[in-house]
């Protein structure tokens, strides 16, 4: 434990003079260990990996004391010598396995230019090279998928492909920065167990970057903290857990969501605000000259479910079983058929004039706060868009009040209204989605995973909003995620939707505690729990 | 004063800009790129360019028929100030700064024998009796007093903005106002110290360039041809300023006609869909397939006979020939939409898959309403970099009709016919280069000075490009 692969002292790097995104840490990585630096988006932690290679953008500025890779200086070479240990040395995997390879290459030849960067092998040997790192990453029939190009594989397996061409230099230590982000909960557990498989083989260090405490619990051996560029905190996992010491790591620790917490919910009915039954949503897939309906992607397929009065239901699933396709075509905004009764209001027989009138019932949260908001339009504006839409005779000076007031309900200062979207966080912007959702007073928002874009500390704070929202307002929410321990924060009953189907209903304690099927049990396995007692 | 059919949409167009100005007076999302522009050395330089070629056109399209005039004609602000340069005309060519004719004639000399040689211009370099040892020490003499005229004005010019800008920060209690920034015309800093920002001290450099120089051209043009004359003895050097109009005109009056019907048919085919987008599609492709010459020729021929059926309603010369450049911009604009509509109709496809727009669409917003609140505004920066990109295509392309004859009527000033006449002259021996030179001179100056513009607009509004400087 005691013979650093990576030593770092005194590192900062600075965008253009002013701009401190790393501000003055030391680490160390021990061989074979695993090390993970943890932090909110925007704390520096990828910038810090980035650094350690030297791979910063052009207007960045490093300085350190000391980055030594064993005891090499690698502030002392040159960028040709750094280009012999990128990759050799160091293996590196990216967050988006989707943009890191090149959709035009085989996946062989990607893996076959990186070993021969690094190594004289024959064409033979380097075949075999291939074929046995697609082996230890887990890709089943190597030989086939040798051929392949990034867009025949699933999400995973590009990872997997990611972290063979990371293995392929035969590197002392691997930097995954955030490798599981944009992986389902399931792939995320194959990946990492794959991760933890090949340390142990290799006996190479892991640097994991992450801002998912609960996964690193499960993995690291030793956890620092990384808050606005400065480390916080470090320790081994077991301590940082049982005795956290500085505040940030407790706000953070605190703001996690807990499975256990979907005891708590009170089980009482109430009646059904909406009534969803045999709920399709397929879209034709045609072919040939006359764009004959050969067949149907059956993205939603024959749903039922209710939503009472002021109450949550979760729906729960991983990427395209068809939860976002359900929710919107549940606003009309996407064509689905079956039965939607909404207050006793037959939504589908609408069309034109009446289903804009009735608009004002259901109302939509998106996921990126980013791309929610026409960056051309103020606050106020946005806000009021729908009074504006769906109650004209609303004077100006009513509609004003009206803004300050839902601003108020969001926790936003009143002066928000004069400005633009881009000046808010992405928390803040999240708030102004509510706000405008909430300015027709709808009884039913559909949230799309409103929290999957934003960090834990900020996730926390838009839960207790919606849920206060919840019991002032009455308003029942159907909420879309694939995060099982927001649905354990938030939800009164869950939907388990797989390929298009509920496959499993039920109050939110009786389907995490004791699911009934298959899907649900691996989904639930997959959730990485924090560790508390190691 | 009479108001032309192309003068009353030049009007137009100004009103148009001077209200879209004070509408996006607190846009801030126009601020930002604005600023950006006002900080571009290039950007800011080109504009002074652009804009004294600009005020040159106006002047020349403010038309009236003086009172005591019995030739019942009709001249512009800028003839009645160049009236000697448009009534010093010679018998026929003669090159720049010439007090000789440029080809020679029987002369009846004093003693009353003749001889075959150059005869003496009727106005350039009159007033000199020795042509021979004066000539020069005379044009050095003019030119120089012209500079020192053009200096002084900029000097006095640069006084007066200084003393403005001092008040204004006085009276503001040091707060910038984000507009003047925007015009390059006072730099944050400027208000703890007294420094200029480069793109200030830049355009003071090229109007202390420009102005002198001028002033220096305007003022020799008095007594010499500075560009020499044409085959009629036409001075060049206003045929060329008289062009500017001609150019300018094409550039804008053709984006004004192709703009409404780009953008329209743009965001209805990308919003929409379905049968709109196909009927639009096949609108567009099958006016990209015909050939524009061939467009453009059968649309002019149209315009003559028409003339030729209604010559009651075109009594003069003027109005015949501002009736054909009309018809030119409208023919050149009706051809040219198809590139900037398919541009808008991609942007629009993109735009209404956004969370945006959906959320409206949730919200129960009317389709015209969505139309014009979430996807006009953010598709305006496209239509802005095309419009400037555009500008200097279609100055050029007036040149390449005109040469072919099919663009602007023969009687009309433009460089390109010009360059037309250029054509035979360039064969004579000796050659007569001044006015292909005079022409190809203004307008690389302007269709330069328009792409440089173009170059920095793009920089400032493609959200993809402003944010790496």
């Amino acid at each position: 434990m005691n013979n650093p692969i990576l030593t770092v002292r005194h590192l900062s790097v600075t965008f253009n003079h002013l701009n401190t995104v790393v501000d003055d840490i030391s680490f160390d990585i021990h061989a074979g260990e695993t090390f993970a630096l943890v932090g909110e988006s925007g704390s520096g932690k990828s910038m810090t990996a980035l650094s350690v290679l030297r791979l910063l953008p052009n207007n960045a500025r490093l300085s350190a004391d000391t980055i030594n890779l064993q005891s090499d200086d690698l502030l002392k070479h040159s960028e040709y010598d750094l280009c012999k240990i990128r990759g050799r040395r160091i293996g590196f995997i990216f967050q988006d396995p989707m943009s890191s390879l090149n959709p035009v290459m085989t996946i062989g030849s990607q893996i076959e230019e990186v070993i021969k960067l690094h190594f004289d092998l024959s064409r033979d040997a380097l075949k075999q090279r291939v074929l046995e790192l697609l082996q230890q990453v887990e890709i089943p029939d190597p030989q086939q998928r040798i051929k392949d190009y990034p867009h025949q594989l699933s999400g995973g397996q590009r990872q997997r492909v990611m972290i063979a061409i990371a293995l392929a230099g035969q590197p002392d230590l691997l930097i995954a920065d955030e490798p599981t982000t944009s992986l389902d909960v399931t792939i995320q557990a194959q990946i990492l167990a794959l991760l933890k498989a090949i340390q142990q083989q290799t006996g190479m260090a892991l640097w994991l970057i992450s801002h998912d405490l609960a996964l690193v619990s499960t993995m690291a051996d030793r956890v620092a903290v990384m808050q606005r560029g400065k480390i916080v905190e470090t320790g081994l996992t077991a301590e940082f857990f049982s005795q956290p010491k500085h505040p940030y790591t407790r706000k953070l620790l605190n703001a996690l969501p807990l499975m256990q917490s979907c005891l708590t919910h009170t089980a009482e009915e109430k009646p059904p605000l909406l009534q969803v039954s045999d709920f399709y949503c397929h879209y034709p897939i045609r072919k040939g000259i006359f764009k004959r309906i050969v067949d149907y992607v059956r993205a939603v397929d024959g749903v039922s479910f209710n939503i009472q009065h002021g109450k949550t239901l979760a729906l729960v699933g991983e990427s395209g079983c068809g939860k976002t396709t359900l929710g919107k075509s549940l606003l009309n905004l996407i064509p689905g058929s079956g039965r939607v009764v909404i207050n006793g209001v037959e939504l589908n027989a609408l069309t034109g004039e009446a289903l804009r009138q009735q608009r004002a019932n259901i109302q939509i949260v998106f996921q990126d706060p980013f791309s929610s908001m026409n960056p051309r339009m103020l606050v106020g504006d946005i806000i009021a868009e729908g009074i504006r839409a769906l109650h004209p005779h609303i004077s100006l000076d009513e509609r004003k009040a009206r803004v300050r007031q839902l601003l108020q309900q969001v926790d936003l200062p009143e002066d928000s209204a004069l400005r633009y979207p881009h000046e808010f966080s992405g928390g803040q912007r999240q708030r102004i989605c509510i706000a405008r959702a909430l300015a027709v007073d709808p009884k039913l928002i559909v949230c799309d995973e409103p929290t999957s874009a934003l960090d834990v500390s900020v996730q926390a704070q838009i839960i207790q909003l919606l849920k206060t929202l919840q019991r002032e307002k009455g308003v029942s929410y159907l909420f879309i995620t694939h995060d099982l321990a927001v649905v354990a924060e938030i939800a009164d009953d869950v939907a388990v939707m797989y390929k298009g189907k509920i496959i499993e209903q039920g109050s939110v304690a009786e389907v995490l505690m004791q699911p009934k099927q298959a899907y649900t049990q691996k989904l639930l396995a997959a959730v990485p729990v924090l560790k508390m007692e190691h | 004063m009479i108001v032309l059919w192309t003068d009353a949409l030049i009007y137009l167009l100004i009103a148009v800009m001077l209200s879209l100005g004070l509408y996006l007076r607190g846009k801030e999302h126009i601020q930002r790129p604005l600023q950006q522009i006002g900080r571009s050395k290039i950007g800011m330089v080109s504009l002074v360019v652009l804009l004294f070629f600009v005020s040159v056109g106006l002047l020349d399209s403010v038309h009236f028929k003086l009172a005591d005039d019995k030739k019942n004609e009709i001249i512009s602000l800028l003839d009645l100030w160049a009236t000697p340069l448009r009534e010093h005309g010679e018998k026929t060519y003669s090159a720049p700064f010439a007090t000789n004719l440029y080809s020679k004639e029987m002369m009846t000399q004093a003693d009353g024998s003749m001889e075959w040689s150059y005869p003496r211009l009727e106005f350039g370099g009159r007033h000199l009796n020795n042509p021979e040892t004066e000539k020069i020490p005379d044009i050095l003499q003019k030119s120089g007093y012209g500079l020192a005229q053009g200096l002084g004005l900029t000097g006095a010019l640069m006084l007066l903005w200084y003393m403005v800008r001092q008040t204004h920060f006085e009276r503001l209690n040091f707060i910038v106002r984000p507009e003047l920034i925007a015009q390059g015309q006072v730099v944050p800093e400027a208000r703890h110290g007294e420094q200029l920002s480069p793109s200030t001290k830049a355009v003071w450099i090229v109007l202390f360039i420009i102005v002198p120089l001028a002033t220096a051209l305007v003022h020799l043009s008095g007594y010499y041809h500075v560009f020499g004359t044409d085959k009629v003895g036409e001075d060049v050097f206003y045929q060329a300023i008289k062009s500017i109009r001609t150019g300018l005109v094409i550039g804008t009056l053709t984006t004004l006609i192709m703009l409404p019907m780009a953008i329209v048919f743009g965001i209805l085919a990308g919003f929409f869909r379905g049968w709109v987008d196909d009927v639009i599609q096949y609108i567009y492709t099958t006016l990209n397939s015909i050939p524009s010459v061939l467009l453009i020729a059968a649309s002019i021929l149209m315009v003559q006979v028409y003339m030729a059926n209604h010559e009651a309603a075109f009594t003069s010369v003027i109005v015949r020939a501002d009736m054909r450049l009309l018809f030119l911009c409208m023919i050149l604009g009706v051809t040219s939409w198809t590139g900037l509509c398919r541009l808008l109709r991609a942007e629009t496809l993109k735009l209404r898959e956004m969370e945006y727009v959906q959320a409206a669409q949730a919200l129960g917003v009317k389709q015209g309403a969505i139309l014009l609140r979430h996807i006009l505004p953010n598709v305006m920066h496209i239509v802005l970099i095309s419009v400037v990109l555009d500008f200097s295509s279609l100055v050029l392309a007036e040149a390449v009709l005109s040469y072919i004859n099919i663009g602007v009527d023969p009687t009309t000033y433009s460089w390109g016919n010009m360059i037309n006449g250029a054509r035979l002259e360039m064969a004579r021996e000796p050659i007569v280069w001044w006015s292909l030179s005079a022409a190809f001179v203004f307008m690389f100056a302007l269709v330069l000075a328009a792409n440089l513009f173009a170059d920095v607009v793009q920089d400032a509004f493609d959200p993809r490009r402003s944010g790496n400087e």
